[in-house]
């Protein structure tokens, strides 16, 4: 074990789409050392093992597979002479301290097979762990424990990555975007793919995948169903499935039975936030993600968090655009530059939003606000930012797909002095 | 005998916000498209009226590498109708690391004139 010699300028948590963003972002900012840690053997993370086009509307203009849009980043982040430190896995991060100048600088501890236990110091940190998936375990199913239950991202990279299949007769719980992506692909490598059902009476995912993974491949899919029971000794044999009533709860009696050995589970997406709960940072319970500001601060001023780790994103190419937020502010943090912002607001939002993000505002540059709603809203809707500072009307709402709020600064800096807040909502329009 | 005019509904799958596209059509003749966010979804009616496509993404068995398979798509999207031959094809591949992204692993794959080619790079190990 040893106590590491060298500072780093800018660290950075997790090797994916936001962590890569940042990473490159920090160096243009002026960083000179910036190191990536990344548990698996190359950097890249989850966009790897997502092999099907989608990516890169936004940020190139062409529709790209996951693998060809870290590709074009990873290229860019050599360029620009980013670090990274692969097989190696953060395990451990202090609480930041105060340094002799007064300000914060983080430590953390990383685990490597060549050079074992390690202490990383950073004059600031990028947290861009991403998220994981919603387990088994959570569910409450009843019934045996056999062979043959996977997450979705899972068996996602034992098909793509590994080249191995779970299973031959499959059934899907969840309509998350993996989900769907996965009952195309499971249909593509042979397996039969028997339906995808799902607890809520709204399809979670993208409606085109619904399109173009199953209507394509003729896969039927149940809404207000779930997997009541697991049936099988050692291997998957069939499951129990369960209409759900409008109170959300299963309706006795519409049980029936759907022979399979495979279950892949697509419900939900949790931040992996146990390093951010170590370094005693403020966590947010609507996004389970640390409260930050427009310039992906945390409540620690050296440690900044970008991407799926602050809030569960639908496209990549946004994910991106906030590592890119969040290593440029690190960049300045380490080189001293970074001021407080102007002013402080607090982000509120009406009941119908389930999720808002950043939940504070510090006026210090133009930023987007992203949100998703708790239940969907057909047909025209307002969306807004009060007082006097957005409005949009929409053509729909839906909690699969996030809205957007567009944030002027000078509009925020411009408000009187007793305005602490801005209130977020949306309403239907007549 | 003339064609009688028929409204048909396609969900847009050419970026992620997914229109509900209102399509008037007679025989494989668009009349119009109504409810398209950008231009892209007239285009995208327009194929599914005469010759539904997509893209196509799987992968390919590789020796070599430091994985057993290599991603691949197709260069461009191709007819949906080929999608279960051009399955059986790629199924059937094998690749030799090292292999460079964009390198062409099937060329012209079913004879749809469209190559089948690397999404990513692997080192030879």
């Amino acid at each position: 074990m040893s106590d590491g010699g060298s500072i780093v300028d800018v660290a950075v948590i997790g090797g994916g789409p936001a962590g890569i963003a940042a990473a490159i972002a920090a160096r243009k900012e002026g960083a000179r050392k910036v190191v990536v840690y990344e548990r698996d053997w190359e950097a890249g993370g989850i966009l790897q093992q997502c092999i099907h086009p989608g990516f890169g509307l936004h940020m190139f203009g062409e529709e790209l597979t996951g693998p060809e849009y870290m590709d074009r980043y990873l290229k860019q982040a050599k360029e620009a002479g980013v670090e990274f430190a692969l097989n190696t896995m953060v395990f451990q991060m202090d609480p930041p301290n105060e340094t002799d100048d007064g300000r914060r600088s983080a430590s953390f501890w990383v685990m490597n097979p060549n050079t074992g236990i390690e202490r990383v110091r950073a004059k600031s940190v990028v947290l861009a762990m991403g998220c994981r998936e919603r387990p088994a375990g959570a569910l409450g199913i009843a019934g045996t424990r056999p062979a043959g239950v996977y997450t979705a991202g899972t068996a996602q990279r034992f098909v793509n990555m590994e080249g191995l299949m779970p299973g031959k007769k499959v059934v899907i719980m969840g309509t998350g975007d993996i989900g769907l992506i996965m009952a195309r692909r499971m249909v593509l490598e042979g397996a039969e793919v028997v339906a995808v059902f799902e607890i809520m009476p709204w399809v979670s995912g993208l409606r085109r995948n619904i399109a173009q993974c199953l209507d394509d491949f003729g896969i039927p899919y149940y809404l207000e169903h779930s997997v009541r029971e697991l049936h099988g000794r050692d291997r998957l044999e069939g499951i129990s499935v369960v209409q759900i009533g409008k109170d959300r709860k299963p309706i006795d009696g519409t049980e029936r039975f759907i022979g399979c050995d495979t279950l892949l589970l697509a419900v939900g997406l949790i931040p992996e936030n146990e390093l951010s709960r170590m370094a005693g940072i403020e966590l947010e319970a609507s996004t389970n993600g640390p409260a930050v500001n427009e310039l992906l601060q945390t409540s620690a001023e050296c440690v900044f968090a970008a991407g799926n780790v602050v809030v569960v994103y639908d496209l990549v190419d946004f994910v991106s655009e906030a590592g890119e937020r969040a290593g440029s502010s690190a960049a300045l943090y380490a080189l001293g530059k970074l001021g407080k912002g102007p002013r402080e607001f607090a982000v509120e939002t009406t009941p119908n939003i389930r999720v808002v993000s950043p939940q504070k505002l510090c006026g210090a540059r133009d930023t987007t606000v992203f949100l998703r709603v708790a239940e969907p809203i057909e047909g025209r809707c307002k969306l807004y930012a009060e007082p006097g500072i957005f409005s949009q009307t929409l053509r729909y709402a839906r909690p699969g797909e996030m809205n957007e709020v567009k944030i002027d600064a000078q509009k925020l800096r411009a408000l009187p002095g007793d305005v602490k807040s801005i209130k977020i909502g949306l309403e239907a329009v007549k | 005998m003339a064609l009688n005019e028929e409204t048909k509904k396609f969900l847009c799958v050419s970026c992620p916000v997914g229109c509900l596209l209102k399509v008037t059509v007679r025989g494989q003749e668009v009349l119009s498209v109504e409810d398209n966010g950008c231009p892209l979804g007239v285009k995208y009616a327009q194929n599914e009226v005469v010759n539904p496509v997509r893209t196509f993404t799987s992968t390919v068995r590789v020796s070599g590498a430091s994985l057993p398979v290599c991603p691949v798509r197709s260069r461009t999207p191709l007819p949906l109708s080929k999608v279960r031959d051009v399955t059986m094809e790629v199924a059937f591949a094998r690749a030799d690391a090292p292999i460079s992204i964009g390198q062409v692993i099937i060329g012209d794959i079913c004879g749809t004139g469209i190559d089948i080619i690397a999404s990513r790079s692997l080192e030879k190990r």
